[in-house]
């Protein structure tokens, strides 16, 4: 059985979310960690670290860059090394970059406002652990809540990131299309979410586990989910 | 400046032995009855606490008095008619006022607590900190009953939006909210947002929280056990606030901005690290009481849970964290600085209060302990600095209650004047309903709500579709709250009794709609000043109203507050807001399969209108903005119909008859069938029917009216359960295409209205 | 018209609770840097000015600093002029 970790930092606030849907919705064995810990040890490169959503350490500063020096980011960083896999949602995202797990960083929206809205997505390359069951031709409906979401990096950093199939998700429209009228927080290339170079750390702006079960009205960010079950099964017998 | 500092008598200057004040208050300190006025007393209530206290009274006692016994915390001005609303009903499980707020059964051995507050007169003056720190008060009360805050909601009425400064408060207040709540980690599922020209200098921001407890693992705000620890836990005491709970009850002047002190900044991290710590410690089982330092800080939080359980404390002041060095004793006995709390242990569980407190970063420190002699003794190292009985500084204790006089409005003569034939009918329907999809009070309000995060916790039931109350799921239940605040307070105005009923109808309505039962109220009284007869009047007609509907639908109000000198200075006359007696109800869906939401699902559903229709014209959007005319009286309302309307409909969506329900509300029949088509984008095509005048029809706001859709298959079901309840309706006609064609008359597409209702309130604010 | 550049500096009123501040403060031990004490955060703004003198901007200043780069309530500022 797939073993999920899921940090809490003060100030996080979607761990329970992320919590209630792998426990609830994909049965998984979760587990959650405090920030203080000193180890993940007991964590399996077939497991999965989730770092959440959230305001840690109050966005104070800048976004994840006092959740960085945590206790627990060591051990995530050699959870990483070790091909574990890592998920930052949001705030999560934040906290990768910060700690220069994942290339780039998040600024403020260009629109000076927090931005909570159910936008699309569109998988950007289906060589990565949440996008890798996903139809590149479909747009999905997943929501965004937060004020810095703006993916920013250097020239050859995207060009990186585009040339290794870095790039997860760009922001769309309904239609799947991409452009500057779907871009809504103004990121470089409508990059909505990226991986690092192995494909085993991953961050995104979007909240698909806010969209995972019917009754809340949006499922699309199931298909996220399964993706990287999938993934997993595919893949951690190589990695491991 | 802050007169205050200047009064005060250092006591580093004092010649009395230390050995004497130990026991003694030191009395040379009486400040008198000059400064008692400064501080707001009348002189009968500082002779009151002389004969308290049997000798004058102390700087340090005297502040004290002075913000307990403010309106502010002691509802002095209030109480007799808060008392004559319905506050009783099988699902409470605390009387209304008894606790921090208003707790319901909802079931499934738990228990939902809820409560909505003002911040008006901070927001006024600081938006951005004035919201956000309304926002954290209110979540405060809630968890220190031991429940997590699930949703917020929130009502904000502003002036008119085209003045650069009503832009800069809403800009101001919807940022405090967002930052706060956001960052909190609780949804802002629903609130509502309000123009009109009487909040130009007095806003309103009213806050409402709504959390979950397990019944039996609720805690209380008191302070049982003499010898029991008292702790202070959360944020360090600074000067900020200081006298707020005063500052909140003196008229708002144009110098307010000048009152530094009153203003709290908040801090939404140290917030998130309270809640967590909070329930944490309740799990263990030691927590006695826990109380929120809201208004008067830590004088409120001891007298109020000393009183509730006949106790007294000793205090040590020099023991509180304080963030700047010499705070005097009553700055830090009348500190509002934010994110702290009051929490009286088990003796013998200081350790492991503290362990719980230390894991997330939290100060802790025990500040004094619970005695048997009634008597709140506040000391600095060895010298008592004030002392005075618990019991009389509290509502229902020692603080003072009156009976205001009151007069009938003059204005209300020129509303009994007003007569429907000067209503001169519009040549063009078509733009006129463009004008009133663009209007601020009825435009999509976008713009706002965006800012807020609506769906972390993942509870919100509503952030695709849209219902007329938002639906928050219980997890680990079949149950769903159903939540919504509402007040138009200009039918407040124009008949403070029938506004009064109003208001809490059509949170029922909207409750019903959505698929719910109504439960209980919070209120959150706005009015002007009590001392002016015609306000007071206009409370106690509201009060009237509200109760006999609450009492019609069995949603007793379980708490809540009242904030008074609402008004703004024009000239040299002083404007009161139109009374706002915002109704903030939580309802139940015990099925979710009963969610009912407010968009077209099928090409080809009939339209229904049901409830009472009339040629009536009251007080609407329509008058007030196409015509002019404000003194109207309140739209058409018969409470017995609404009553039997709601049942009808909650009938029809319990039997699965009906595919969307939407009230009738600002805008009239046209507004709510527009709203229901560009929720969906599918169009309508619909008849007046012959007897009415097509204005009136589609604009007015005669109230106890619900605009449903149902499959044709359900047409004969639906009118016989509806003739059987002795409910009016008519069939408009039907879901289609996408324009609004209305007596052949094509009105356009819905989409090209979606944009004008998206664009309006934004176009206007960011310009 | 000479040109001056002026530096401005915005901080939070110090009788108000600066919660960034106290935050960061509080966490640069986690870095193994001992020593700090406090912390208050502010905003640093640079701004050219065409003017006819010194005085024309650094009253342009004042103003700007006035009207909107500060909020009063919460906030103080102070800065410096220059020619360049």
């Amino acid at each position: 059985m797939i073993k999920c970790g899921v940090i809490t930092f003060p100030g996080s606030n979607c761990d329970e979310d992320m919590i209630y849907v792998m426990k609830e919705v994909f049965q998984c064995q979760v587990e959650k960690i405090w920030h203080k810990d000193q180890t993940l040890e007991r964590y399996n490169p077939g497991d999965i670290i989730f770092i959440p959503g959230g305001f840690s350490y109050g966005d104070y500063l800048r976004c994840g860059a006092i959740a960085r020096f945590s206790n627990i980011m060591d051990p995530v960083k050699k959870f990483a090394d070790r091909g574990g896999i890592v998920i930052g949602i949001c705030n999560g995202f934040q906290i990768l970059c910060e700690a220069g797990l994942l290339p780039g960083q998040l600024l403020v929206n260009d629109s000076q406002k927090f931005i909570c809205r159910n936008i699309y997505l569109k998988p950007y390359s289906t060589e990565t652990p949440l996008t890798f069951d996903l139809n590149t031709e479909k747009a999905y409906m997943i929501p965004i809540a937060h004020a810095d979401g703006r993916y920013y990096c250097d020239d050859s950093t995207l060009k990186d990131l585009i040339d290794n199939k870095q790039i997860m998700f760009q922001y769309c429209n309904s239609e799947g299309i991409v452009n500057s009228e779907s871009n809504v927080n103004g990121s470089v290339l409508n990059i909505a979410g990226i991986c690092n170079k192995t494909k085993n750390v991953c961050g995104m702006m979007p909240h698909p586990e806010r969209a995972s079960e019917s009754e809340l009205g949006n499922s699309d960010g199931k298909y996220l989910f399964i993706s990287l079950l999938s993934w997993i099964k595919e893949h951690h017998f190589v990695l491991a | 400046m802050n007169i205050f500092q200047t009064k005060f008598h250092d006591k580093t200057n004092s010649a009395i032995p230390t050995i004497f004040a130990t026991f003694q208050v030191k009395l040379m300190q009486n400040p008198g009855i000059e400064t008692a006025k400064k501080l707001g007393l009348l002189e009968s209530e500082y002779q009151k606490i002389c004969d308290i206290l049997g000798r004058e009274p102390n700087f340090t006692e005297l502040s004290i008095y002075s913000v307990m016994w403010s309106e502010h915390c002691s509802y002095k001005n209030s109480i007799i008619y808060l008392k004559k609303l319905p506050r009783k009903g099988s699902r409470l499980l605390v009387e209304a006022g008894e606790e921090n707020a208003g707790l319901v059964d909802i079931g499934d051995e738990l228990a939902c607590a809820f409560k909505i507050e003002s911040h008006n007169h901070p927001s006024a003056i600081e938006p951005y900190q004035g919201a956000a720190t309304g926002v954290g008060g209110i979540h405060r009360d809630i968890f220190t009953m031991g429940a997590r805050p699930i949703a917020a909601l929130n009502s904000l009425r502003f002036g008119n939006p085209d003045l650069a400064h009503t832009k800069k408060l809403i800009k101001g207040v919807v940022k405090g909210i967002g930052n706060y709540g956001n960052s909190f980690g609780v949804p802002t599922v629903a609130g509502e947002v309000y123009f009109n020209d009487c909040y130009n200098q007095n806003i309103l921001v009213n806050a409402m929280s709504v959390g979950i407890v397990k019944k039996n693992e609720t805690v209380s705000a008191k302070a049982d056990g003499p010898g029991n620890p008292v702790f202070i836990v959360g944020s360090a005491t600074g000067k900020d606030g200081i006298h707020g709970a005063t500052f909140a009850s003196a008229d708002l002047s144009e110098n307010s901005a000048e009152d530094l002190p009153a203003v709290q900044v908040g801090d939404p991290f140290q917030e998130k690290l309270l809640l967590e710590a909070s329930l944490e410690a309740i799990a263990t089982g030691q927590i006695i009481g826990m109380q929120d330092m809201g208004a008067a800080g830590i004088t409120c939080s001891t007298s109020e849970m000393s009183a509730k359980s006949g106790t007294g404390m000793k205090i040590w002041l020099d023991k509180v964290p304080t963030r700047q060095n010499n705070m005097k004793p009553f700055e830090i006995l009348l500190s509002e600085s934010q994110e702290r709390m009051l929490i009286v242990c088990q003796k013998g569980g200081e350790e492991s209060l503290l362990k719980i407190f230390d894991k997330w970063d939290l100060e802790c420190v025990q500040i004094g302990e619970v005695t048997s002699d009634g008597r709140l003794k506040y000391y600095l190292g060895e010298e008592l600095v004030a002392d005075v009985p618990a019991e009389t500084l509290v509502l229902g204790g020692g603080a003072p209650v009156y009976e205001r006089e009151y007069a009938r409005p003059a204005y209300l003569d020129k509303i009994a004047d007003f007569s429907p034939s000067i209503v001169s009918s519009p040549d063009d329907l078509v733009e006129l309903a463009r004008m009133m999809i663009s209007l601020p009070n009825i435009a999509s309000k976008v713009w706002v709500y965006e800012q807020y995060d609506k769906m972390v916790r993942t509870g919100t039931m509503t952030s695709v579709k849209t219902s007329d109350a938002a639906i928050v799921r219980v997890k680990g239940t079949e149950k769903a709250l159903s939540l919504t605040v509402d007040c138009n307070s200009a039918y407040v105005y124009v008949d403070p009794h029938v506004g009064g009923m109003i208001a809490v109808a059509e949170a029922a309505r909207n409750i019903t709609c959505s698929g719910g039962t109504p439960v209980a109220i919070t209120n959150c009284l706005n009015f002007g000043n009590p001392y002016n007869k015609e306000v007071y009047y206009q409370f106690v007609h509201a009060l009237k109203g509200m109760g006999e509907a609450c009492e019609k639908f069995d949603t007793p109000v379980t708490g809540g507050n009242v904030s008074f000198y609402n008004q703004s200075q024009i000239g040299d006359k002083t404007e009161p807001v139109y009374p706002t007696p915002t109704i903030g109800m939580l309802g139940i869906i015990d099925d979710k399969n009963h969610i009912t939401t407010i968009d077209f699902k099928n090409e080809n559903d009939l339209i229904f209108l049901i409830g009472d229709q009339n040629n009536h014209i009251g007080y609407c959007e329509y008058l007030h903005h196409y015509h002019g005319i404000i003194h109207a009286p309140a739209p058409h309302f018969n409470l017995e119909d609404e009553f039997r309307m709601q049942n009808a409909v909650r009938s029809l969506i319990q039997k699965g008859l009906i595919s969307s329900a939407h009230d009738v509300s600002e805008g009239g029949v046209f507004v709510s069938l527009m709203e229901s088509a560009m929720s969906s984008t599918l169009g309508f095509e619909i008849d007046i029917p012959l007897s009415f005048k097509p204005d009136i029809f589609l604009f007015a706001e005669s109230q106890g009216r619900v605009i449903c859709s149902l499959k044709p298959e359900n047409k004969t079901e639906t009118e016989l359960l509806l003739r059987s309840q002795k409910v009016e309706f008519y069939h408009l006609g039907s879901v289609k295409g996408s324009e609004a064609i209305i007596d052949r008359v094509h009105y356009g597409k819905i989409s090209d209205f979606s944009s004008l209702y998206a664009s309006a309130l934004s176009l206007k604010l960011e310009n | 018209m000479p040109t001056y550049l002026a530096k401005i500096n915005i901080m939070p009123h110090k009788e108000l609770l600066d919660p960034q501040g106290k935050t960061v403060a509080k966490n640069m031990g986690n870095l193994h840097i001992e020593g700090v004490q406090d912390v208050r955060i502010g905003k640093h703004i640079e701004m050219n000015i065409q003017a006819e003198d010194m005085n024309v901007a650094e009253s342009i200043v004042d103003q700007s600093c006035k009207k909107l780069l500060a909020n009063l309530i919460t906030e103080t500022f102070s800065f410096t002029v220059e020619q360049v």
